[in-house]
């Protein structure tokens, strides 16, 4: 044998991944979902109620809707690159799921499977990293689509990813100065312990700011309103993807979706305890029950921030762009460095 | 043959092909994609050494930065393959005498290689990030500090630049 591979852990990822993976695309496919009833009752309608019970199979027809559709691609366009570009864009969508806990521990067929894909040294910059490749998928794809409104749309998503990606890193070395450790279950593991059923030790506690530059960032990040502006329909026609049809498009909007799923998971982690359910002490638990507590607490954090994506959409007006560029230079660096000096300095007067 | 061997081979062959698929396409969009590809195997052998910081902050700072403005400037000024201006022999001339240099100065490099002690794989703590923050701040805190200066006057002469009409 002159490859030692361990393959009960090869398999034991491969369902893992498979798992999370899945679980992605479903709970995306639902938020499609949300956010129309969600719309609905913003907008005081009913929303989407003709499929299935309460409207519940809409996005099954939508899907199908979309493969359905005429496949074109543009004969002017740069073909290999057109099929890459969606095709990139639910890539880094999908895989910052990687480093992400999803819970602590599951004991089947007498071993510990840890519900963490890859626990790495670097965990959240490897979040980073994946996030700064994202604007990639829309760049390529609006390139390639060989239209003005396109390239326009394209642009304005990368200088506004990479605008919102300082004061992003910047609020986030403020919360590493508090954790001290990078890796994301590290953190979910520090913010179990504390008063008050572990909620007194939330890394929101310790860096309010910063978790408000965080979240508005994750909104620009993932070009959702007010930071929609690589998709205004007013201006540009659809944006980035107006070449695109069929499940081309439903991948550009799908992985939007999955990317708020994700954003909403990692400020779950981050900052809200990560699958930590307050008030229940997970070692008195068996460790399939604890870690199915751990997943509903998780999962309930995530709605929640879902929830919030969604009411800012419907409540908050677009920016213009000179706005959304001051707002991320003038007003979110300076936040975001104001915060990091503050942290630092009360880390070394608590410390000394 | 082990698994980090393999894996050696295979990034090294993909590092190697899509850098010269990034010299031989027409397109400077595409070169700038193979480039990408170039930075994601390159990321791959520090992890094979065990530099996870520096392989991660060369796919944050070079793929997700530099080449993103790299590739908003090729897309801006709209540059196709029937656009770029026709080479002269004489730059054909000076690109020969400055490649031929470069190869030379790595040749000798790699002739001085001691064969006998080669890198290895996947063990030493010198790349991690803790490890990598204390020596950075205890050993070379000057050479550190000075480039920190470096790169804020840039940023300066950036602005100042941007500013001017």
């Amino acid at each position: 044998m002159l490859l030692v591979i361990d393959w009960a852990m090869i398999l034991e990822k491969f369902v893992l991944i498979t798992v999370v993976v899945m679980a992605s695309l479903g709970i995306a496919m639902y938020t499609t979902f949300a956010e129309r009833k969600v719309a609905a009752i913003l907008q005081d309608r009913r929303g989407p109620n003709r499929a299935g019970p309460f409207g519940l199979l809409q996005p099954l027809a939508d899907g199908l809707k979309l493969f359905f559709k005429e496949e074109i691609i543009p004969n002017f366009s740069s073909k290999s690159l057109f099929i890459l570009g969606p095709g990139l864009a639910m890539l880094t969508a999908i895989m910052t799921s990687a480093v992400i806990p999803w819970g602590d521990k599951v004991h089947f067929f007498n071993r510990d499977i840890s519900l963490q894909i890859a626990d790495i040294n670097i965990g959240i910059l490897y979040v980073f990293g994946v996030v700064s490749l994202g604007v990639y998928g829309i760049m390529i794809g609006s390139w390639a689509s060989n239209n003005k409104f396109s390239l326009l749309g394209g642009l304005r998503a990368a200088s506004q990813i990479i605008s919102y990606e300082l004061a992003m890193g910047i609020s986030l070395i403020a919360l590493l100065m508090v954790t001290g450790t990078l890796s994301l279950k590290e953190m979910v593991l520090q913010q179990q312990q504390g008063g008050w059923g572990g909620l007194l030790s939330w890394n929101v506690l310790k860096q309010p700011l910063g978790f408000f530059i965080f979240i508005i960032c994750s909104f620009a990040e993932c070009n959702r309103t007010p930071f929609d502006l690589p998709e205004a329909e007013n201006e540009l026609i659809g944006g980035y993807h107006t070449e695109y049809s069929s499940m081309k498009l439903g991948f550009y909007l799908f992985a939007e979706y999955i990317n708020m799923f994700i954003s909403s998971v990692i400020m779950a982690t981050l900052f809200f305890g990560g699958y930590d359910m307050p008030f229940v002490n997970e070692a008195n638990l068996s460790p399939n029950i604890a870690a199915l507590v751990g997943i509903i607490a998780l999962m309930a954090k995530v709605v929640f921030f879902i929830f919030v994506f969604m009411w800012v959409r419907w409540t908050i007006p677009r920016f213009r762009y000179d706005q959304l560029m001051h707002l991320g230079w003038r007003i979110l660096i300076p936040l975001a460095l104001f915060n990091m000096l503050v942290t630092g300095g009360l880390i070394l007067y608590f410390n000394k | 043959m082990s698994v980090t061997t393999l894996l050696f081979i295979l990034l090294s062959v993909m590092a190697v092909g899509s850098a010269l698929m990034m010299l031989l396409t027409k397109s400077p969009v595409h070169s700038i994609l193979w480039l990408i590809v170039v930075f994601f195997a390159i990321s791959g052998h520090y992890i094979l050494l065990n530099a996870q910081f520096l392989a991660i902050v060369n796919i944050i700072v070079y793929a997700g930065a530099i080449m993103v403005l790299f590739l908003f400037v090729v897309m801006l000024m709209n540059l196709n393959s029937e656009s770029e201006p026709a080479k002269n022999y004489r730059l054909h001339l000076i690109g020969i005498i400055s490649g031929g240099s470069l190869l030379l100065v790595l040749l000798a490099a790699v002739m001085k290689i001691d064969l006998a002690h080669p890198v290895m794989m996947k063990v030493g703590e010198a790349g991690l990030i803790s490890k990598l923050g204390k020596t950075l701040f205890t050993d070379y805190v000057l050479p550190f500090e000075i480039s920190s200066v470096l790169f804020l006057s840039a940023m300066i002469g950036a602005v100042v630049i941007g500013k001017k009409d």
